[in-house]
Parts: C-alpha cells; sequence; structure tokens
C-alpha cells in the first residue's frame, strides 16, 4: 500500500524523522518498500492569477499573458493551449529554480519579453506527464509559495504488508500502528452522523447474507453533477497513488484510503426495483468499470437488481450503473463481505482491485456505519444534495464472531525464551486496540478488535507482544534439547559419495529443469508415462521427465554450441512416472559423456570417448558398493542396439548404460559419439559392511589360457563357464587380450585370460594346477567349440 | 729396484691416460692384477736376500697402494662425470604441463547446500527428503494454508490436477517428517521447488533448505541464536542480523532475517533479506498430530540461490540452470 506521510502526520505526528519513521515501522512488521518525493524540488513559483492573454503578435501558438502575484504584474508569454484571464496557475518567477535545477531566467521569446514561466504539473514533478497549465483553485492566496501551499514537503510510501495485516490497509491503520510505536495518541478526524433531509431509500436484500452480512445504503439526491474534486482530496489521492476521477468516485477512494472500507457510488436512476446481493447464476453477464465483460461463475457474489448482476461483491463495480459526469442522484454503498466469500474470486477472473484486496484479507466489520457517514459528510461538501436515512441491512448472526484469547504468561515466557512484566503486556496489547477483560497471576483475557482478523489465538498474541517488543530486543539462547545424533547406515554409501567420486572421474555436475519438452522426451520413447503439468509455463517445460538423459543431452548440445567439444556431465534427481495411474518418484543418478579421452595435450592420447572408457567409470562408481554388480546385454529405445547394456544388481536391472542411438543424435543437435547413464540411485548406494577374509601366506600360480571363439559369445558366458570349472581355488580371473581379424577365419575372436589359483592353507601343486586348468579347456570347447590357440 | 719408480711413473701416466672406465680397469689388471707388473715384483721378493725382503716389500707396497689410491679417485671421479651425464640426459621440463586428466565439480546449488547441511549436521539435525509433486494437502492445507488463503497468490504454483502440484516450497517435509515420527526432530530439508514464475530474477524452479526443531521449550529466542550462528558461519563473517516481524501461515510469530550486506554512505548498515523463520503454528502441529502444548518447535526457509549469489557474487540467477561449463567449472 501507498501512503502519503503528512497524511498520516495528520492523524499521529511522532517527534521523529522520515528515515526513524520508515525504520520503526519496517521492525514492526510493515515492511518499507520504497519512498518517493511527491513533488520535485523546487523554488520561486508562487500562485498568480492571469489577467489577460492576448494572441502573440509573431507566434500562432503562443499568448502574452499579464500576471499578477497579488503586488506585481508580470509580462509572461506561455504557450499552453489553457493559458486564459481569470485562472489562477503557478508562476515560476525570474529566478526561480524548477525540478532538475531548471533556472529561470528573463528571456526575449520572438521578440516579446517574458518575465517568468507559467507551469504545468509535470514541470513541477506533480505529474508524468500534462498536456496544459496547472488550473489552482479560484481561492488560492495570491503571492503565497506554491510549494508552502501545496504542503509538497511530503513523501509517498509503500509498505509491502503481509496477507495478516489487512487492519493497516488504511491511514486509519497505518496510524494506530505508529501511535502504538511511539506511545502517541491518535487523533482521528470527527465523523458527524448526519441527520436524513429526504426520506427516500432503496430496498436491499440480502439472499446470501453469509456472504454478505451487512449492507448499508443512502441514497443522496440532488447533487452538483458540475462539481469538481477539490485540490486537497485529489492531491491526498496521488499521494497514495490514486488519480482522481469523478468526486463521487473519488470519496469512496477517499473512504478506502483513509479508514480501509471500500464503498461504491451507484448512479441510482441506473437501478431497477431493487438491490439484492446474491450468488450469480452461471452464465450470467456483466459488464464491468473497466470495460470488460465478464462471465459469472455461480461461485461469485454479485449485488444485483431485479435485471441483473450490477457489480461483482467486493471486487468491481459495473459499467452501466457507475456514477457519472451526469450523475444527480447517488445511491451510495457500504458492505461488510465476508473474506470467504471473496478470497481468491478476483484472481479467477484476472482482476486484482484495492476492494478485492481488502475484502479478502479482511475488511473491519464494525466500520461500515463511521465509513458511510463520512463519506456522506464529504460527498455532500463537494457534491451538494440531500441525503436520506441510512439503511443498515444485517444478519447479524453471519457477521464475524467476538473473539476473546487468554494469553498466559508461562506460554509467552517459553515462546519468547523471555519473561516481560505483566504491565509492558497488558500496555502493548491494550495500546494496539486489545481490550483486557480480566487477568489473573499467570494470565491475561483479552478481547480481540474486529479490525484484526490475525488475532484468534494465544501465539497470535505472543507474536504481538514480541513484535512491538521488539524481536531485536530478545535475548539469543541454545535449545535446551540434546544432540539427537542420526544413525548413520554404514552399508549404505551417502549420495554425496557417489557425487564425489564422480567428480574425481573428471564429471561436472548439471542441475537441468525437472520438466522438459514432450516430443523430445517422446523421441527417447523410454516406453514410461510422463506427467503433463496443467499450466507449464511453456511447452519445452511441458512434461515431467521420465528420465534425466533429456535435460543431460540438451546441457551437452547448448555446450557443443559454445565451442565445448568436451563434456562429461552428471545429475542426481527425481524422475516422475505416471504407472497406471500412480506417480511414482523416483531418485536416478545420471549421466551422458562426449567427445574425446583427455583435452588436447602435447603427452595426450588424442582418441574419441568409447564404451569402455565410460564402462571404467561406471565400474569405479558402482564396484566401490558392490563388487557383484553386471553389466548385461540390454535393451533400451534411447540406445545403440549394439552398445546397450543393463546394469543388474543382486538380480535386479538397476540402470542402463550405453551409446546414444545414432538417429537421436539429430533431436538434440549433437556432434559425436555419446554416451549416457542411468541408474536408480537408492538401488545404487545399497551394499554391504565390508567383512575381513584371510589373506594367505602360500603363493599363488597363474596360468594364461588363449582360445578362439565365434564372434558372438560374450566374454560374461566364458567367464562364467571358467569360473564354474576351473574349481574353487581360482582366486583371480582376469581377460588380458581380445583380438579380432581376417587371419584369424570368419566370425572368430581370440581370446586370452590369465587364471590364478591360491589356497589359504598350502601351495598348489602343479598336477592340481594342470587339472583345473584342462576342466577348464575342455568345458570352454564343449560349451562354446572353443579352440585352445597355442 | 729402480725400476719400480718408473713402473709407478708408467701405471699413473696409463691412470691419467685412461679416458673409460674399461681401460681404467685394463690398467689395474696390467699393473696390479694377479700378472700385473707390480705384482711380479712382490713376487719376485723372494729371489732377494731376507734381510733386504721387509725394506723392499714395503717399498713396493707402499708403491702399489699409491697406484690403487690413484685409480680409484679416477674410477670414482669418472663414475661421478658418468653419473652426472646420465642425469643429464634424463633431465625433463618440469615446466611442461602434466598429462591431461579432467577436472569435474559440484554444481555451486550443490556445493552451497553441502555447506548448509554441514553446519545443521554438525548440530544433530538430520537430513529429510519429500515427494516434489506433492498432493494440496501437504503443500497448502496442513500448513495452514487453506484453498482461499491470500498467500496461495504468493505461490504461483504449478498442477497437474486440482489436488496434485509441484511442491512451490520445501515446508511440505516438515509435516511428512512429523506425521511419520514423534518429537524431539531436528531435521532439514534441502531440495528443489516450483512456482510458475519466469524472468530475470525467477526461474520456474529452484532450491530451498527448510529447517524444523520441535522440542520441548523451544523459543524464539532458541530460533535467533540458531539463524544467527548459522549466518556467521555461512558467510564466514561476523555480520549483524536482525529479525524483522513479518507472516507465514504456517509459523506464529514469524520472522524475516535480514543481514548486513554492505554500509550506506552515512555509515548506517544496508539490510538483505536472506530467510524466513518462525515458530511453529499450533495449526500445523495439530495436523501432525504434535501435542502444541507439550512441545514448541521452530522452522525457517532459505533459498539456496540466492545464499549461492551472494557467497560468490553470482548476478544472474539463470545462469545456475544453463549449465554451461564456462560458468560451473569457476566453482571447481
Amino acid at each position: 500500500m501507498k501512503f502519503s506521510e503528512q497524511w498520516l502526520r495528520e492523524w499521529v505526528n511522532p517527534a521523529i524523522e522520515t528515515e526513524a519513521l520508515l525504520h520503526q515501522v519496517t521492525m514492526a512488521g510493515l515492511e518499507v518498500d520504497g519512498i518517493e518525493r511527491v513533488a520535485g524540488e523546487f523554488s520561486g513559483v508562487v500562485v498568480a492569477e492571469i489577467l489577460s492573454a492576448e494572441q502573440h503578435p509573431d507566434a500562432d501558438k503562443l499568448r502574452v499573458c499579464q500576471v499578477s502575484d497579488g503586488k506585481e504584474t508580470f509580462n509572461v508569454v506561455c504557450g499552453a493551449p489553457n493559458a486564459r484571464a481569470g485562472i489562477k496557475i503557478p508562476f515560476a518567477q525570474v529566478g526561480a529554480l524548477l525540478p532538475g535545477n531548471f533556472k529561470i531566467k528573463k528571456a526575449k521569446l520572438r521578440g516579446v519579453e517574458s518575465f517568468g514561466m507559467l507551469c504545468a504539473e509535470a514541470e513541477l514533478g506533480l505529474a508524468e506527464s500534462s498536456d496544459g497549465l496547472m488550473e489552482l483553485p479560484l481561492d488560492a492566496p495570491l503571492g503565497e509559495s506554491v510549494y508552502e501551499w501545496l504542503k509538497l514537503d511530503d513523501n509517498t510510501i509503500e509498505v509491502d504488508l503481509t496477507p495478516n495485516r489487512s487492519d493497516c490497509l488504511s491511514i486509519a491503520g497505518l496510524a494506530r500502528e505508529v501511535g502504538v510505536l511511539n506511545k502517541e495518541a491518535v487523533s482521528a478526524p470527527v465523523v458527524n452522523a448526519l441527520s436524513a433531509t429526504i426520506d427516500d431509500t432503496f430496498p436491499v436484500s440480502l439472499t446470501a447474507s453469509e456472504a454478505c452480512p451487512k449492507y448499508l445504503g443512502r441514497v443522496i439526491r440532488g447533487v452538483n453533477p458540475n462539481a469538481e474534486t477539490p485540490l486537497w482530496m485529489a492531491e491526498k489521492l496521488r499521494r497514495c497513488g490514486l488519480r482522481s476521477i469523478e468526486p463521487a468516485v473519488d470519496v469512496t477512494n477517499y473512504i478506502l484510503l483513509e479508514l480501509g472500507q471500500p464503498m461504491h457510488a451507484f448512479d441510482l436512476n441506473t437501478l431497477n426495483g431493487s438491490i439484492d446481493v446474491r450468488f450469480a447464476k452461471a452464465g450470467e453477464k456483466l459488464t464491468l468499470l473497466d470495460g470488460q465483460e465478464a462471465e459469472l461463475r455461480d461461485d461469485t457474489l454479485v449485488i444485483a437488481d431485479e435485471k441483473g448482476p450490477l457489480a461483482m461483491a467486493g471486487i468491481m463495480g459495473g459499467q452501466d450503473t457507475g456514477v457519472t459526469s451526469k450523475t444527480q442522484d447517488v445511491f451510495l454503498e457500504c458492505a461488510f463481505f465476508s473474506p470467504l466469500a471473496i478470497a481468491g474470486k478476483a484472481r479467477s477472473y484476472g482482476l486484482h482491485t484495492d476492494s478485492s484486496h481488502r475484502y479478502e484479507r479482511g475488511v473491519d466489520h464494525e466500520l461500515q456505519r463511521t465509513a458511510m457517514e463520512r463519506a456522506t459528510e464529504l460527498l455532500l461538501q463537494i457534491m451538494g444534495g440531500e441525503a436520506g436515512p441510512v439503511v443498515d441491512t444485517s444478519d447479524t448472526a453471519n457477521l464475524p464472531e467476538k473473539r476473546t484469547v487468554r494469553l498466559r504468561a508461562e506460554k509467552l515466557e517459553s515462546l519468547l525464551g523471555i519473561s516481560i512484566p505483566s504491565d509492558e503486556v497488558v500496555d502493548i496489547l491494550t495500546r494496539l486496540g486489545l481490550e483486557l477483560l480480566s487477568s489473573d497471576d499467570v494470565s491475561w483475557e483479552f478481547a480481540i478488535p474486529s479490525y484484526r482478523f490475525d488475532i484468534s489465538i494465544e501465539p497470535d498474541l505472543v507474536e504481538e507482544v514480541g513484535r512491538i517488543y521488539g524481536y531485536n530486543n530478545l535475548p539469543k539462547t541454545t535449545t535446551q534439547g540434546g544432540l539427537n545424533l542420526v544413525a548413520d547406515d554404514e552399508a549404505t554409501t551417502p549420495y554425496h559419495v557417489l557425487e564425489d567420486k564422480l567428480v574425481s572421474l573428471g564429471y561436472q555436475e548439471a542441475i537441468t529443469y525437472s520438466f522438459v519438452e514432450q516430443t523430445q522426451q517422446d523421441a527417447l520413447a523410454t516406453n514410461e508415462t510422463a506427467i503433463p503439468l496443467a499450466n507449464p509455463i511453456s511447452t519445452d517445460m511441458g512434461v515431467m521427465r521420465t528420465s534425466l538423459w533429456t535435460g543431460l543431452l540438451n546441457a551437452a548440445s547448448y555446450n557443443q554450441k559454445r565451442q565445448q567439444s568436451r563434456i562429461k556431465f552428471f545429475e542426481t534427481g527425481l524422475k516422475f512416472i505416471d504407472v497406471d495411474g500412480e506417480i511414482v518418484q523416483t531418485r536416478m543418478l545420471s549421466g551422458v559423456v562426449v567427445g574425446n579421452v583427455a583435452e588436447e595435450n602435447w603427452c595426450n592420447e588424442k582418441r574419441v570417448v568409447d564404451f569402455y572408457d565410460v564402462k571404467a567409470d561406471l565400474e569405479a562408481l558402482l564396484f566401490s558398493i558392490d563388487k557383484s554388480v553386471a553389466f548385461e546385454k540390454g535393451q533400451n529405445s534411447a540406445l545403440h542396439p549394439g552398445q546397450s547394456a543393463q546394469i543388474v544388481k543382486q538380480g535386479e536391472i538397476i540402470g542402463y548404460f550405453g551409446k546414444l542411438h545414432p538417429k537421436l543424435q539429430k533431436t538434440f543437435d549433437l556432434n559425436g559419439s555419446v554416451f549416457l547413464f542411468e541408474l536408480r540411485l537408492d538401488e545404487t548406494v545399497k551394499g554391504q559392511v565390508s567383512n575381513f577374509t584371510e589373506v594367505s601366506k602360500y603363493p599363488g600360480v597363474r596360468r594364461d589360457l588363449a582360445i578362439l571363439i565365434k564372434s558372438d559369445v560374450s566374454y560374461q558366458d566364458i567367464e562364467s563357464v571358467v569360473r564354474e570349472n576351473a574349481g574353487e581355488d581360482l582366486v583371480d580371473l582376469n581377460v588380458f587380450d581380445v583380438y579380432v581379424g581376417d587371419n584369424l577365419g570368419d566370425g572368430l575372436k581370440s581370446i586370452a585370460m590369465g587364471m590364478s589359483w591360491q589356497r589359504l592353507d598350502r601351495t598348489l601343486n602343479d598336477e592340481e594346477i594342470t587339472q583345473s586348468f584342462d576342466k577348464v579347456v575342455t568345458a570352454l570347447s564343449a560349451r562354446f567349440d572353443a579352440q585352445i590357440r597355442s | 729396484m729402480e725400476n719400480l719408480d718408473q713402473l709407478v711413473q708408467s701405471a699413473n701416466k696409463a691412470v691419467s691416460d685412461a679416458s673409460t672406465i674399461a681401460e681404467l680397469d685394463q690398467v689395474r689388471v696390467d699393473y696390479l692384477g694377479k700378472k700385473g707388473q707390480i705384482t711380479a715384483l712382490l713376487k719376485g721378493l723372494g729371489k732377494l736376500d731376507p734381510a733386504e725382503r721387509p725394506a723392499a716389500g714395503a717399498k713396493i707396497n707402499e708403491a702399489k697402494e699409491a697406484v690403487m689410491a690413484n685409480l680409484s679417485t679416477k674410477k670414482d671421479s669418472m663414475e661421478q662425470k658418468a653419473l652426472e651425464a646420465q642425469l643429464m640426459s634424463e633431465a625433463v621440463d618440469v615446466t611442461l604441463p602434466g598429462r591431461a586428466t579432467d577436472l569435474g565439480g559440484l554444481h555451486p546449488v550443490t556445493k552451497t547446500m553441502r555447506r548448509i547441511e554441514s553446519f545443521f549436521a554438525k548440530a544433530g539435525y538430520s537430513v529429510e527428503v519429500g515427494p516434489e509433486i506433492e498432493d494440496d494437502y501437504h503443500n497448502f492445507e496442513a500448513l495452514n494454508i487453506p484453498g482461499h488463503h491470500p498467500a496461495r497468490a504468493m505461490h504461483d504454483t504449478f498442477y497437474f490436477n486440482a489436488n496434485t502440484l509441484l511442491r512451490t516450497h520445501t515446508s511440505p517435509v516438515q509435516v511428512r517428517t512429523m506425521e511419520k515420527g514423534e518429537p524431539p526432530f531436528r531435521m532439514i530439508c534441502p531440495g528443489r521447488v516450483y512456482r510458475c514464475d519466469s524472468d530475470q530474477t525467477h526461474t520456474p524452479m529452484f532450491h530451498q533448505v527448510e529447517g524444523l526443531l520441535v522440542e520441548e521449550k523451544v523459543s524464539f529466542a532458541d530460533l535467533k541464536s540458531t539463524i544467527e550462528e548459522f549466518l556467521k558461519v555461512f558467510f564466514e563473517k561476523d555480520l549483524e542480523v536482525r529479525f524483522r516481524p513479518s507472516y507465514f501461515p504456517f509459523t506464529e510469530p514469524s520472522a524475516e532475517v535480514d543481514i548486513e550486506w554492505g554500509r550506506n554512505a552515512d555509515g548506517s548498515i544496508k539490510w538483505l533479506e536472506v530467510m524466513g523463520c518462525g515458530m511453529v503454528h499450533p495449526k500445523v502441529f495439530e495436523a501432525s498430530g504434535i501435542d502444541a502444548e507439550k512441545y514448541s518447535g521452530f522452522a525457517f526457509g532459505l533459498g539456496v540461490e540466492r545464499l549461492a549469489m551472494l557467497r560468490y557474487g553470482v548476478n544472474d540467477l539463470r545462469m545456475f540452470f544453463e549449465n554451461d561449463l564456462r560458468f560451473l567449472q569457476q566453482f571447481n
């Protein structure tokens, strides 16, 4: 909310500078968001009257004016279209200083001497732009400094109020708060109940009295349609960020700012029959004040007459029934709508108004009578007319209940961590408008004022006391509870250990968005159902990711386009899958690798990353947790069918790894061989606590075996035959050569393995080794038709 | 015996003439070997008069030792030279770069979260995680933000349907943690959160860390010291911290925390808002089945990107999610 500092100080004027005031309200929870002067800095500008305005002899658009400041008459050349005799204007005399350090000097305009300048609002920093001279009221005192007379030594202060503090959405509310903070009395303008001078009323009924438990109406007849909003009021509105429109509208806006009560002024003669406050019928139409036509839903409260909706209750009036410059008879509305009935409704129609902002947060339901009287008084003062009686249609049963809250001293102390003396507690809360109903040694009972929608339970009072006492005056202490140390499960590797390992292996962590473009994700076709967002920010963030690959491939592509040719990314995070209507969120660890094995360097091998480079990284990662993890030939539609593996742990597939399918290179605009892996993180990190096994004192024996075998036999199959047949003393098996070449014969490869045997209790003899070795050879040739190579 | 001197002379000449270790060895063999010339003189002692033998023997031995010493000095120096030559030939340019290896690194958001986690882990907080696709109940209702609440307007929420959404904050993990356990609680929850907002200063996804402590007799004063200590440790600076009353539906009292971030021209402190906190609202306890009379607690939440930006001087939030290696590698 924006407000004028001067206006606030009319209500309460503590002896502190602006800066201190701003700090004070910020620290009370009303955060100051900005401060601006209400006008530019200027001097030497006085109220003057144009005595005559003659056409300039040599310039069509200029006039030569005789201007009086009450003492002297000056010759001033002026180009404004509204320069005419009889009006009062701000007159910058020779020597005046205007905003922007613009000094007024004597000048000659097309041969005519000019002693000063007549000013428009914009030239005094009172408006963004103007189309003519600023016309001052005719009672403005000649010769008086305009800066002084308009009281321009003022600031527009913007406070960013939290939704709980609707009570501060007015000068009255802010003044109350500032009064409390400074222990100063607040002086509200005296509001006199005006006795009716006519009997006219307009019938009102409340069909939806739960949503609108109180509705005050008043007929005012015979207002002067030519009346103008007085400058003091227009200025106050302007300094609070509102534009002056029509006197009747300005009065309602003035009440909104001054007291926090939204009001509406209808043109009485546009209303038909009677008013009813009811919920809209679905599909009813209403053209709003801003010219938009709204199609109403049946959850929307409206003010209607016998023909249909007139206004969206608490949000915005209708175009056809509002006051205009021709209105002579006014119907003033001042209602209390339940916050629940208004909350969220404006937003659902794409609207947000000063009125809806206040009603959905809560307007004081005891304020309507005062607001109506104050508005009537101002309206009659400005526009004249005769007021009828105030008709109060209320359903008291549906008005908010009176609240009382008990505050226990013990609770106050235990929540704030300090004991605050009883009289200070009572002083703070009563100054805030709470009424002490009763008290004993251990507690106080307070009645909560109707404007404090945010106070209903004990901690609310604790906050009020703490806030006014000052959070920064509260002590700092250490919690009394003991350390609640969390057991560490050693068998489960913490995520960060895996991440650190990947970093050591040269991977850079990426963080990509959890939502991706559907078509890209579909191209990866993980045959899992993605979950679409109902309100995505854009189509390229339309569905939740079913794999981290989409984001990582895009990140790789982004970097390739920026001359980064070597990329090793990993990411951890959730993937989101719809499994028969159920949302499954699984934490994944994924990576993408593309480019050379190493940065170009005088001593490095220049080689492009291949399957086994990335596999080595994965082995380093996975075997440190569980050495039994296996890579099996697997199928994944995103991967090259000849270079894809599924990663299996304890019989369960925990992930996939392989080369990006060449057909997808284009989808992601990527160059070079791209390798991908993705692991289910929670399964990946599960391992066992290490278990000691004895180290043999006896030497081991190694035998090498080279075989010629069909190319399509996987090493995994060979290895399992070797292990099955090499006997229980086999302690090590490694493959040290794989060779494929024409000289071997079609469809054949050569594999050389080293096998080592060792026992804990003795040295194995040659005969035993030979026996095991032969058994392996026999089994391999029986199973795969393998031939031993000499 | 007069040729002994000649012999020594010629031996010493041979030693000094030798240019390789092999030649030097040959000199040793020629003079001092089994069939060497000086050795031969010693063998010839037997032919001398027994009375002359000791003196002659001593003389010959003296000559032998002199030659031997000469030999070994020469050999040492030749070996030294050979070693020097070898060392010289094996020298490398130590200023050439080493064989290239990759330097990976963690994302600055992760680094920041780790520093936060590390602080709270030392203070006995566990690290909890929760779902990112949340239900309306845990994200809003249970946190005292009913459907009509104006605070919902501040959370531009991504929805899947009326009841399912992307969590707008990490606060639902408070509820989930309290639902499944019994106090005391000390936990933090780092994670991704989502708001339907994207411009210079907003990304539709960002990270928060939520903290919760529930015990008997926890006070706002306890909260103050926890937050203040954390901020001082995080920024490694004894900075001023202030607590400003604010509003969150799930805490009461609530505060926003500002830190000292430079000074104005007049020496006054420039304040910068960094996080929100407060005492757990009784309605949140109630929703989680915790006795608000017996227990009290505090909760806090902070934006990880914001802290990372302040800590590392990053000036554009969006860079965190572009994954530009030239940006990311600055934090390695």
